[in-house]
């Protein structure tokens, strides 16, 4: 793993990557695979320590946008992989995803997605309700109206995936700084020169961030004006008990989520339509309230009534970096050279970093062009013709 | 190998403790999440003060100089039929002072 540094760093590189969450990490290990020397890895805290440690693990392919459905597809097909590729246990678990509505005039919906879905090679299947009692037996399907199950579909820990990520990258020779913030960025002309830090400046003619919620502030030092918003949003984790659910149970009605972990806790989150927005990192605050605490156990109880005696054992909160169309922001930007971004995961950055990186790693390097990659620039918010997903939960 | 336990909840031995920290895990927000100490039932209230002593120790700094990982709430577990028995309070906005890796 990576230990603090005891030094500065290097004076030059071939890349420069700001934020050491999955998405960094990741592309990091992708762009070492193609070839390219000198990376380096920035992170101003711990490894994880932004939205990637903070996130529920869910890897998911029931979406309502064929390009999220067949990112998501590349995406698990990738998660089948990831253990035996970078060496270390991601305690990746397909108990699927069971999406549940309590309001009929989302059964439509739900239909024509898991049509769309089957047209993209995902086999999800819409079940009436009494169908989930045989994937969750206890569950009060009395108040649903109809739900969608893709049993491929499941849930990784963050963290191990990216120690696995970060090993990978370790053994490919790029070298990551822990406590080691950015400070700016320097650009000759409309390329970019390189970057200082806290522990010295680099030169490079590559700058790629990865820097989530901070991706926006970043953007902005090189002249380059992301649309994200910053978004508190809240998780818990109940105390340990045997494996009881199989499956993640989402819902498109109320925004909550919940499965099991490999731990035993019960892992879950609700979203809240007032949750503050914030446009500057001074702002963020990620401290935890009773409010998620007492709107998440309300939600439980009445999809599980089972869950009324187990315990809450710790909540806390992380930063979604949400765009327009909840859809992630990759590639580069025109008339600036050398600066790429892969941010904007919309809270859906750790489920589809794995095939991002993939996209971004080839995109950086050559100049194959790639229809996700196309859909997924920058300039589609300037066409105003976006497309939401109507599957944003949490 | 030493069987002398660190933390309780989770079963860490202060041996498995050390072999995290040789591997590069050296601060203890990342032990923690690779060794699992202070994650258990007690969350931390019985190990993270021992836990940051023993990486003090490892690191041969004074305790000082080793960061704590947050405390989040609850203080104890607590059931989400009480907690469901409460009405949701207003929604905080960003508060005024906050200490540790969170604060503003």
């Amino acid at each position: 793993m990576i230990p603090l540094p005891d030094g500065p760093v290097p004076a030059r590189a071939d890349a420069v990557i700001v934020g050491g969450g999955i998405n960094g990490l990741a592309v990091s290990v992708e762009l070492a695979r193609r070839g390219l020397k000198d990376i380096v890895v920035l992170e101003r805290a711990y490894l994880g320590s932004g939205s990637t440690g903070r996130c529920g693990g869910g890897i998911r392919q029931v979406w309502t946008t064929e390009e999220n459905i067949l990112l998501a597809r590349e995406s698990v097909a990738c998660y089948e992989r990831l253990a035996g590729e970078l060496g270390l246990h991601t305690y990746f678990r397909q108990g699927g995803y069971l999406m549940v509505t309590e309001d009929a005039a989302q059964l439509d919906t739900l239909r024509d997605a898991v049509a769309l879905q089957n047209r993209c090679g995902v086999r999800s299947e819409y079940l009436q309700p009494r169908d989930c009692l045989k994937l969750v037996p206890q569950l009060d399907v009395d108040r649903l109206a109809g739900a969608l199950f893709c049993p491929d579909d499941g849930t990784a820990y963050p963290f191990s995936v990216v120690w696995g990520y970060a090993r990978a990258a370790q053994r490919l020779g790029v070298r990551i700084f822990i406590r080691t913030a950015l400070r700016d960025v320097t650009l000759e002309g409309d390329r970019i020169a390189g970057v200082r830090t806290d522990r010295g400046d680099i030169a490079t003619p590559r700058l790629i961030n990865c820097a989530g919620p901070w991706a926006r502030t970043l953007a902005a030092k090189v002249g380059v004006a992301l649309p994200n918003r910053q978004e508190r949003h809240e998780i818990m984790v109940s105390e340990s008990c045997k494996p009881f659910l199989d499956p993640m149970v989402i819902s498109i009605s109320n925004g909550i989520y919940f499965s099991q972990s490999m731990r035993g806790e019960l892992l879950g989150g609700i979203g809240d339509p007032g949750e503050p927005h914030w446009n500057d990192p001074g702002q963020f605050d990620t401290r935890s309230q009773l409010r998620f605490a007492v709107r998440f156990a309300r939600a439980l109880i009445n999809y599980y009534p089972p869950a009324a005696n187990l315990r809450l054992m710790r909540q806390w909160a992380g930063m979604y970096d949400v765009t327009p169309d909840h859809r992630p922001i990759l590639g580069g930007v025109p008339g600036l050279d050398g600066y790429f971004h892969a941010c904007g995961f919309s809270g859906h950055g750790f489920m589809l970093a794995p095939v991002a990186a993939r996209k971004m790693a080839r995109h950086i390097l050559t100049d194959e062009s790639d229809p996700i990659i196309d859909s997924l620039s920058l300039d589609r918010f300037s066409s105003g013709d976006i497309e939401v997903d109507a599957f944003v939960v949490g | 190998m030493s069987k002398r336990i660190l933390c309780r909840c989770e079963d860490v031995t202060r041996d498995e403790f050390g072999k995290a920290f040789a591997e590069g895990f050296t601060e203890l927000e990342s032990l923690k999440r690779y060794t699992g100490v202070s994650t258990g039932f007690c969350q931390g209230k019985g190990c993270l003060v021992e836990a940051a002593l023993e990486l003090a120790a490892l690191r041969g700094v004074p305790p000082g100089e080793i960061r704590l990982t947050n405390i989040r709430p609850p203080i104890e577990p607590v059931s989400f039929a009480e907690l469901a028995g409460l009405e949701p309070p207003p929604l905080l906005g960003a508060l005024e002072d906050a200490d540790g890796e969170d604060a503003p």
